[in-house]
């Protein structure tokens, strides 16, 4: 087991990728219902989550993201059909690759939240900051140079 | 060089009471690119639009970012208010402050620093923006309905009267749904099957209105405009064609103990059989589970009988293809299964029913020709005992936790029915709370109690059981404080509804959204609520929500209106962001035809420029733009990084990543 440092000064900086059809639309149910969730969560509309290239995700951790989530309808709901049944895929390559490179699993999540779970998405995004700020910041795939400034 | 404007967004209170926006727009002028940033109370309204297109044209803006509510809200008339002064709509980002950020959070600091990142975000993505162009994609003037009850037949009837083509395909061998089971409906105790009838057999007669019972849709392909619908229409084993709906073969037919689905189950009907007199088509249909030909291979005698010659033992399911413009799903409810509620005692006892089986029970052409006699012995009913919200508002898991908002109403109705017919018998209703707004209800249900004497008792039954041949209804009465048992005769459940579970099917074929109680979810609870957020899926009926009679028409009304407002034009806009494959970096491996789950991908031999004066012919992919729908999974696909998506490039998405996290 890992030890787990809590650092009150530490709010980590969380990218979540929402599909427009499901996970987007939930988000906005959980805001017109005042579902509050930790302000450190921003979120990148994408048409489906099958257009999250891993890329993006590693993209992030190297700009300094402390953690990862993307969401999308639940599988067999897609409004693509078959576009989550990619991001599964795909994810779950990512995560074995992350592993490899150190970079704890838990920073990583996939989540399927559709239109009508507000609820859901507050309670989720609550639990993956509550997670990521027990993890601590990332630091192993910081790219330096970017953090200087170019 | 990039120009653009910004424009934030106090939506009266909504986002300026937690965000900062003046702030916002000072921090965002200093931007790189940004020449321009305002806020105002309203940036929808009139002036707002007017504050945006001003800017446009004043700053030369290349591109705007409205910091506002949801994107899935204002998108649209921020497009067109930039459109209108000039500036390309696909130029317009949305930075939603709203939703994500004002309304959740509630620290000011905290919420104005989020804005301000959002606001950025949407910067980077809109530098990256291209100026798009909606493709048209033709319009088949035709429209879909799933389900043929009430709510299928009213939305038929008016897209029809319109002038365009409607299909019903209904799963039963009748249209009529659940209003035709019913014997008398509230607020106006109008029989059911006299206000049903009329229209089931408009329904039939409609030059534009084709039918298609005992059938099932199988596959769904295409889009708005333009789907492409498979149906099995079930072998009925009686040619539809032929079959007068004389009923000899039902005389005749010696397989007599299917249960009567119609009847709940509460008498026995004939293999071959129509389902109810008023049935539309009136047309026989053979239960191949019950009927002895199929079974034993003996028997033939409804063939042998039939006078045209319809029957037909061969018959085999069969498929239509046609094509749609739109489609309205309206397949309607069943109450729940019981298993769940032991206490009540309806597994054991034949005389706890449920309201839908008493519904039958009243009916004149149920299995007691209309007079209400206990399914045990046959015997009169002299004390009748309701339970309400039976599976109804139940957060234990047992049951639904929502309200199923019809049974308070029909209960009402058949306590005051039984009164009214046998005003000796007791009446006795338990209720948590009685819900009856609409119009004419609360009086309907005061009548119950005021003019009909039923004796309402505020309170939840703990169980049902039998002795000595009385069932026994033990539940509490809180007005009073104390416990109650009431010795009955016959019980009844109003039990709580639920989606026909074969809409699930129906929502994976069409990809709309459905919420974890099966229920179809609209694209607005409030604006748009007969509207599926799939572009040309329209729902009506029980499917949506819990609703009654009255509102399942005025919302298949509206369906109709909706698909009429669709149909009557040629031509769609189509989503300009679609993908687009980089034909230099292409090596035509086909992988992303391989993942397009619309076939939108083909391949073409191109000739190509390699210097030196020489061309050589390579395979690259090309992307038909009126039927790629945008997801993107072809993008990732990519091996080669060739294919991006319009809109959605990698480029803007990396871009949005880099803005979140610059610290």
């Amino acid at each position: 087991m890992q030890e787990v440092t809590e650092n009150k000064e530490f709010t980590p900086n969380i990218v979540a990728f929402c599909c427009n059809w499901c996970s987007y639309a939930g988000a906005d149910l959980a805001g017109s219902s005042r579902m509050t969730y930790p302000a450190n969560v921003k979120i990148i509309r994408v048409p489906c989550s099958c257009r999250v290239n891993p890329t993006f995700i590693l993209k992030a951790y190297q700009q300094g993201a402390d953690g990862v989530i993307i969401c999308g309808c639940h599988p067999g709901d897609c409004h693509y059909v078959t576009g989550n049944y990619y991001t599964r895929r795909r994810i779950a390559l990512l995560f074995s690759m992350l592993n490899y490179m150190g970079i704890e699993k838990e920073r990583t999540r996939l989540e399927w939240v559709s239109a009508a779970e507000g609820q859901k998405f507050s309670a989720v995004m609550n639990d993956f900051v509550k997670t990521i700020t027990e993890l601590g910041e990332n630091k192993r795939l910081t790219d330096l140079r970017v953090k200087e400034g170019e | 060089m990039q120009r653009i404007g910004v424009f934030i967004c106090w939506c009266g209170s909504n986002i300026a009471a937690t965000v900062d926006v003046k702030r916002v727009a000072e921090t965002i002028k200093s931007e790189p690119g940004v020449v321009f940033a305002e806020n105002y109370q309203y940036m929808c309204s009139e002036n707002g639009q007017q504050l945006i297109k001003q800017a446009i044209r004043e700053h030369n803006l290349t591109g705007i970012v409205v910091g506002a509510c949801s994107p899935r809200m204002h998108e649209v008339t921020f497009r067109k208010a930039a459109e209108e002064a000039g500036l390309n709509p696909y130029m317009v980002e949305i930075a939603n402050i709203r939703e994500h950020c004002s309304w959740i959070h509630k620290d000011m600091e905290e919420a104005t620093e989020k804005a301000v990142i959002l606001v950025r975000t949407a910067i980077a993505k809109v530098k990256l923006n291209a100026p798009l162009t909606a493709g048209e994609s033709p319009v088949t003037k035709r429209a879909l309905v799933i389900g043929g009850g009430i709510a299928g037949i009213q939305a038929a009837l008016d897209i029809a009267e319109a002038g365009f083509k409607v299909d019903i395909v209904e799963k039963n061998a009748t249209i009529g749904g659940r209003m035709a089971q019913l014997d008398k409906t509230f607020p106006t105790l109008d029989c059911s099957a006299c206000i049903l009838t009329p229209k089931m057999v408009d329904c039939a007669q409609h030059e534009n209105i084709d039918i298609l019972s005992y059938s099932e849709v199988e596959d769904v392909k295409g889009f708005v405009g333009n789907f492409h619908v498979k149906i099995r229409r079930k072998a009925r084993y009686v040619d539809e064609t032929k079959c007068t709906g004389c009923k000899l073969c039902m005389e005749k037919c010696p397989s007599k103990k299917g249960l009567n689905e119609f009847n709940m189950n509460l008498n026995t009907r004939t293999a071959i059989h129509i389902p109810f007199a008023q049935a539309i088509p009136n047309v026989a249909v053979i239960d191949s589970t019950q009927c002895l030909k199929f079974k034993t291979g003996k028997c033939g005698i409804c063939q042998k009988f039939c006078e045209v010659g319809a029957i037909d033992f061969t018959q085999q399911d069969t498929f239509v293809e046609r094509q749609y413009g739109a489609i309205v799903v309206a397949t309607g409810f069943k109450p729940i299964a019981l298993d769940n509620f032991n206490e009540f005692g309806y597994a054991d006892n034949k005389d706890v029913i449920t309201s839908l089986e008493l519904e039958r029970l009243m009916n004149a052409a149920g299995p007691t020709n209309g007079v209400l006699l206990r399914p045990s012995d046959g015997q009169h009913p002299h004390v009748v005992t309701f339970i309400q919200c039976v599976g109804s508002r139940d957060t234990s898991g047992c049951g639904k936790p929502y309200c199923s908002k019809i049974c308070c109403m029909y209960t009402a109705k058949h306590a005051m029915m039984i009164r009214e017919k046998y005003p000796d018998t007791e009446v006795h209703v338990f209720y948590i709370d009685v819900r009856t707004p609409g119009k004419n209800y609360d009086e309907f249900h005061r009548r119950a109690v005021e003019q009909y004497g039923v004796d309402y008792i505020k309170g939840m039954v703990g169980k049902v059981y039998n002795e000595n041949g009385k069932l026994m209804v033990q539940g509490a009465n809180l007005i009073d404080n104390e416990q109650v048992t009431i010795e009955s005769d016959l019980v009844v459940l109003a039990t709580a509804i639920e989606p026909e579970p074969s809409v699930r099917k129906v929502a994976t074929l069409l990809t709309a959204s459905i919420d974890t109680n099966n229920f179809l979810t609209e694209s607005h609870a409030k604006l748009r609520p007969v509207e599926s957020p799939t572009a040309g899926v329209y729902l009506a009926g029980v499917c949506q929500g819990p609703k009654d009679i009255p509102e399942t028409v005025s919302q298949a009304s509206a369906c109709a209106a909706k698909v009429i407002g669709l149909l009557v034009k040629d031509k769609l806009k189509t989503n300009p962001c679609v993908a687009m494959p980089d034909e230099m970096m292409c090596n035509g491996c086909s992988q992303c035809a391989n993942v397009c789950a619309y076939g939108a991908i083909t391949y073409l031999d191109k000739e190509f420029r390699i210097g030196g004066g020489k061309t050589e012919i390579r395979r690259v992919a090309s992307v038909n733009p009126a039927v790629c729908q945008g997801c993107g999974a072809c993008t990732v696909t990519c091996p080669s990084g060739a294919m991006d998506l319009k809109g959605f490039s990698s480029k803007q998405i990396m871009s949005e990543v880099d803005a979140i996290c610059k610290k």
